[in-house]
């Protein structure tokens, strides 16, 4: 088991809006779908996943519905909202901005 | 923004949904079972597999409670929870419920009804349009009697035409006995009514629309105009029932019909605003021609023009009023040099200061129960330290216990405010339809939209005040050692015990400051009651005569003499009656000025020659009680014809013969002619018992015209009796005599010393409040330190303690915590005493008496509260003490 990356609770959020972004999943496949996207990087801690997603839903981003699951189980599967969208997007964007930021900084170029 | 309320909406939607979010659990075992399956499938063994799940997963109850706590409407559940156990508690505890609530409704009830009144008085605006901008502009600097700060029409009219700071100016005749006449009723008796005259645009002025009918107007206020009236509102439905065609009707007041035009609105109560105390019924048009000759009567309200303050009207005011005096030739010194003050701080301004101590005092009320609660509540939460810590064992976290004693104090605040809400909604109703006090605005007062935010405000703080106090208590302790031992708790009782022995000294010193304010309240209202007045006005009673000038002054004066004459005989004929007069002006009303100096003596200009008139018949000074020092008291041959003479008092006396004996002296002013000095009696305070009398001059009736005639009887009569007689009487000699009532005398003094009355009472109300919840406090302390100390009590006991060294031993500690509060409440007081030095009279801040009678007070009260205790605890059988626990 690779050693799980703490997570800001802020990156929780926009990883599993991303995660949605692709279309509705469980509980299980998103975690499993981030830890498979970071190439094994990003675990995600199961204990701060339920709480994320209960959050997520009482802001309006995601809604959940009970349905089946691949291997016919029953499960709840969370879909990203118009506002989860949108939301995604300004997170998207900050983050670009963000990343470019702190890229800029740590390049070997600013060191000259 | 939009975000913001996007989720506020979700998370409603989630609230009103109610539910808890369904199958999480279900959902958290099927990811552990996925997580096993995919150990599984790596080879493990299944048990080491799910172990590892399991522990990958971290708890699952744990997790759950995390999602618990994000649900929207979760803390309404716990605040449900907590109201239930409140509510359980607090009915297990009746007694103490019950004392918590009816200490926390007096002092928020005590504190509601006194900001209802100071609300009215001080803070709200006049109810007036734009009451901010309307001033009072009166002369002589703003001080001396309505004669001298009263405006000529002449005056006013110039003032309003030449000024360049005020929109308008406007005003009304402040002599209510104008007003005072009778409604003419076909079928039935006359009745009094009490009017005023206003100049025609004054309503307009304050911006006070008629609810029926219209506005007087300029045309209502030439010379010889049609007589007009309008109704108030009261009088309007009582005497018209509610007739919704009065406009167009006329009424008859004595001899005048007059057409009714208009009828105010039922906000507007002119008397509350203007005279404190009076019910006004009609008003009429001031006719300003008709008027020139009566010199000082108008009484000036203006209107500022936005952007100018009213330090900049008065500066314009103080060059232009002197002009106009010049220019008009107005006469009069000092009778233009104006004051200008805002409208309120005419109204309410004399009540500043003593309605700020007021609401000071029922603070210290609230603070003095908030101390008793607290101490009630410290005790109890050490009693409640066991159940506590049991709830911490079962998982509640601290904050949810201090959680749950805010809730408790918050309801217990809550309750308190409910029921003292109720109190003061009473309390209020009586007090404006009683009029208490006489106090302005005082008809105003009611329970209003910020009275109820106070109350919110007072029950919050109070109930947070109460719940964290015990509550930060609880966090010091360990509540894991309370659980294990077994007995009281004995050194957390300790701390406790200190603590609130410290809350009692501060009661005790609160009470203090409150009960030497009203000793020197009372102690200053006592010295107002014993002045002398100059007069008796006990068993002396006044009936109002019908008499006009207008009508009845057209025959000669001898017939007027001769008129009252034998009013006052047929009077006195009433058994029981011993001595009777007629006069137009009794002490305390509003009197009128003329001039007075004596014959000879050269005035230097602004020198004030005002002296209080007061025509009278013969009998008048031995009726009123007046002592005549020197010379003799009018008899009816003073004639009209013979030499016309006046009575003086000592302030007149001494202003114009200084150091020489004034009888026989000749004097002017008076009337036409040269007047002499007949008697000289002693000073008479005509206008209030707490000023220096000022100047008066008494002049027979057969020489001049009374304005009205008061008809006053001595008699031991009771009023029941005497004024059925009295009416009975006047009635015969005039069958159109008004059905008016009886007054006593002393009901104008009790008049004037109405506002003091009411604030030493009431401050006197709160100061027993005070003490009787200090003592409760002493008691409650005491009280519970011999409980605590049974066991340790009979063991002394046993070795020898007698019972009265036991309760001589409470007894001193009583009295220490006692002493202390005295100390410190005694230096408190003297603070407080200089800073009410301003509403004292005849007493001065530092008056011992007070101050003894409280720490005398307050130390009988601490021996009973510490008696009660001190003789349970000499009583404690050692035996049964040692045993128990």
């Amino acid at each position: 088991m690779p050693p799980s990356t703490d997570l800001l609770q802020g990156t929780l959020d926009v990883l599993i809006l991303r995660t949605l972004a692709q279309g509705a999943r469980h509980g299980w496949g998103i975690a499993t779908r981030i830890h498979q996207l970071s190439q094994n990087v990003l675990q995600v801690g199961q204990g701060s996943l339920y709480p994320a997603l209960q959050r997520l839903e009482y802001k309006g981003w995601i809604t959940s519905s009970w349905g089946t699951s691949e291997n016919n189980r029953r499960a709840r599967f969370y879909a990203l909202t118009a506002a989860g969208r949108k939301q995604l997007k300004t997170e998207l964007q900050q983050w670009d901005r963000l990343s470019a930021a702190i890229g800029l900084v740590l390049s070997p170029k600013a060191e000259g | 923004m939009r975000n913001m309320l996007h989720e506020w909406m979700t998370r409603l939607r989630f609230l009103f949904r109610g539910k808890r979010p369904d199958g999480l659990e279900e959902e958290m075992r099927e990811h552990i079972e996925r997580l096993t399956e995919m150990y599984l499938e790596r080879g493990m063994e299944p048990r080491e597999a799910r172990r590892r799940a399991m522990i990958d997963f971290g708890g699952v109850k744990n997790t759950l409670e995390q999602c618990e706590d994000l649900r929207p409407g979760q803390s309404w559940d716990k605040l449900q929870q907590d109201l239930r156990y409140t509510f359980r508690v607090l009915r297990r505890e009746r007694g103490f419920t019950f004392v918590a609530v009816l200490i926390l409704a007096l002092g928020i009830g005590a504190n509601v009804a006194v900001f209802s009144v100071v609300n009215a008085i001080l803070l709200r605006p006049l109810p007036f349009h734009h009451a901010e901008e309307l001033i009072w502009i009166t002369g002589n600097f703003g001080k001396g009697s309505m004669a001298e700060t009263n405006f000529r029409v002449e005056a006013w009219d110039a003032y309003r035409r030449h000024n360049k700071s005020l929109q308008n100016v406007s005003g009304y005749i402040p002599y209510l006995s104008l007003g005072e006449t009778k409604l003419m009723q076909s079928g039935a008796d006359p009745i009094p009514v009490a009017g005023v005259w206003v100049l025609q645009d004054f309503f307009s002025m304050l911006g006070v629309e008629p609810a029926m009918g219209r506005q007087f107007t300029e045309s209502d206020a030439v010379k010889g105009a049609a007589p007009v009236v309008m109704l108030s509102d009261a009088f309007w439905r009582n005497q018209f029932h509610s007739d919704p065609r009065i406009i167009g009707k006329t009424i008859r007041l004595d001899k005048d019909t007059r057409t009714v035009v208009g009828v105010l609105p039922a906000h507007f109560d002119f008397g509350a605003v203007f005279v404190p105390g009076a019910t006004l019924d009609y008003f009429v048009p001031v006719i300003p021609e008709d008027v020139k000759d009566w010199g000082h009567v108008l009484g000036q309200v203006g209107r500022r023009t936005p952007g100018v303050s009213v330090e900049q009207a008065e500066a314009e005011a103080k060059t232009l009023l002197p002009n106009l005096r010049d220019t008009l030739k107005l006469g009069g010194v000092t009778d233009y040099e104006p004051a200008i003050v805002g409208l309120k701080e005419h109204v309410s301004g004399t009540l500043r200061r003593p309605l700020e101590l007021l609401w000071a005092a029922v603070g210290l009320i609230l603070l003095i129960v908030c101390v008793n609660l607290s101490s009630l509540l410290l005790a109890r939460a050490s009693s409640r330290r066991k159940e506590f810590a049991m709830r911490v064992a079962l998982g509640a976290g601290r904050g949810r216990l201090v959680r749950q004693l805010v809730t408790e104090s918050l309801v217990l605040s809550g309750a308190g405010a409910a029921v003292g809400l109720a109190l003061a909604y009473a309390v209020t109703m009586f007090m404006a339809h009683n009029n208490v006090g006489d106090l302005p605005l005082m008809s105003t007062v009611h329970v209003n939209g910020a009275v109820l935010a106070w109350t919110v405000v007072l029950a919050l703080s109070v109930g947070l005040v109460l719940g964290l106090l015990p509550g930060l208590k609880i966090k010091d302790e360990d509540l894991q050692e309370t659980l294990k031992s077994q007995g009281q708790g004995r050194s957390a009782g300790h701390v406790h015990g200190k603590l609130r022995t410290i809350l009692v000294v501060a009661e005790v010193a609160l009470a203090c400051v409150l009960i030497t304010s009203a000793g020197l309240l009372l102690r200053s209202f006592l010295q107002v009651l014993q002045v002398d007045l100059g007069f008796e006005p006990q068993r002396v009673s006044s009936i109002r005569m019908d008499y006009r000038p207008d009508f009845d002054n057209n025959n000669p004066s001898e017939q007027r003499t001769s008129k009252f004459q034998e009013t006052v005989r047929q009077m006195q004929a009433i058994p029981g009656v011993q001595s009777v007069a007629v006069t137009d002006n009794l002490p305390f009303e509003h009197g009128r000025s003329w001039d007075l100096s004596a014959k000879g003596k050269a005035h230097k200009a602004g020198d004030d020659l005002d002296v209080m008139i007061s025509v009278v018949t013969p009998g008048y000074l031995q009726t009123m009680g007046m002592r005549l020092r020197s010379g003799r008291d009018f008899t009816w041959d003073d004639q009209a014809r013979g030499e016309h003479v006046i009575i003086i008092n000592q302030a007149a006396a001494h202003r114009e013969w200084p150091g020489q004996d004034p009888i026989g002296k000749l004097a002017q002013g008076i009337g036409d002619g040269d007047t002499r000095v007949v008697g000289v009696i002693d000073d008479v305070h005509e206008t209030s018992a707490e000023e220096p009398a000022s100047p008066s001059v008494f002049v027979p009736v057969s020489q001049d015209e009374p304005t009205k005639a008061e008809v006053v009887m001595r008699s031991t009569l009771p009023a029941q009796v005497l004024a059925p007689s009295a009416l009975q009487r006047l009635r015969a000699m005039n069958p159109e005599q008004a059905t008016v009532p009886l007054k006593p005398v002393q009901g104008l003094i009790d008049r004037a010393t109405g506002p003091r009355k009411f604030f030493a009472v009431l401050v006197g109300i709160f100061a027993a409040l005070g003490l009787i919840l200090a003592s409760l406090g002493i008691y409650g302390v005491i009280s519970y330190a011999v409980t605590q100390e049974t066991q340790e009590i009979g063991i002394r006991m046993t070795l020898g303690a007698t019972p009265e060294r036991v309760r001589t031993e409470v007894i001193v500690r009583t009295l220490k915590i006692a002493t202390v509060g005295i100390a410190i409440g005694t230096a408190a007081s003297l603070v407080v005493a200089q800073a009410i030095r301003s509403l004292l009279f005849g007493t001065s801040a530092g008056d011992p008496v007070p101050f003894v009678a409280m720490v005398l007070l307050l130390l009988g009260v601490a021996l009973l509260a510490g008696y009660l205790p001190a003789r349970r605890a000499s009583r404690i059988d050692p035996m049964a003490a040692m045993r128990s626990n």
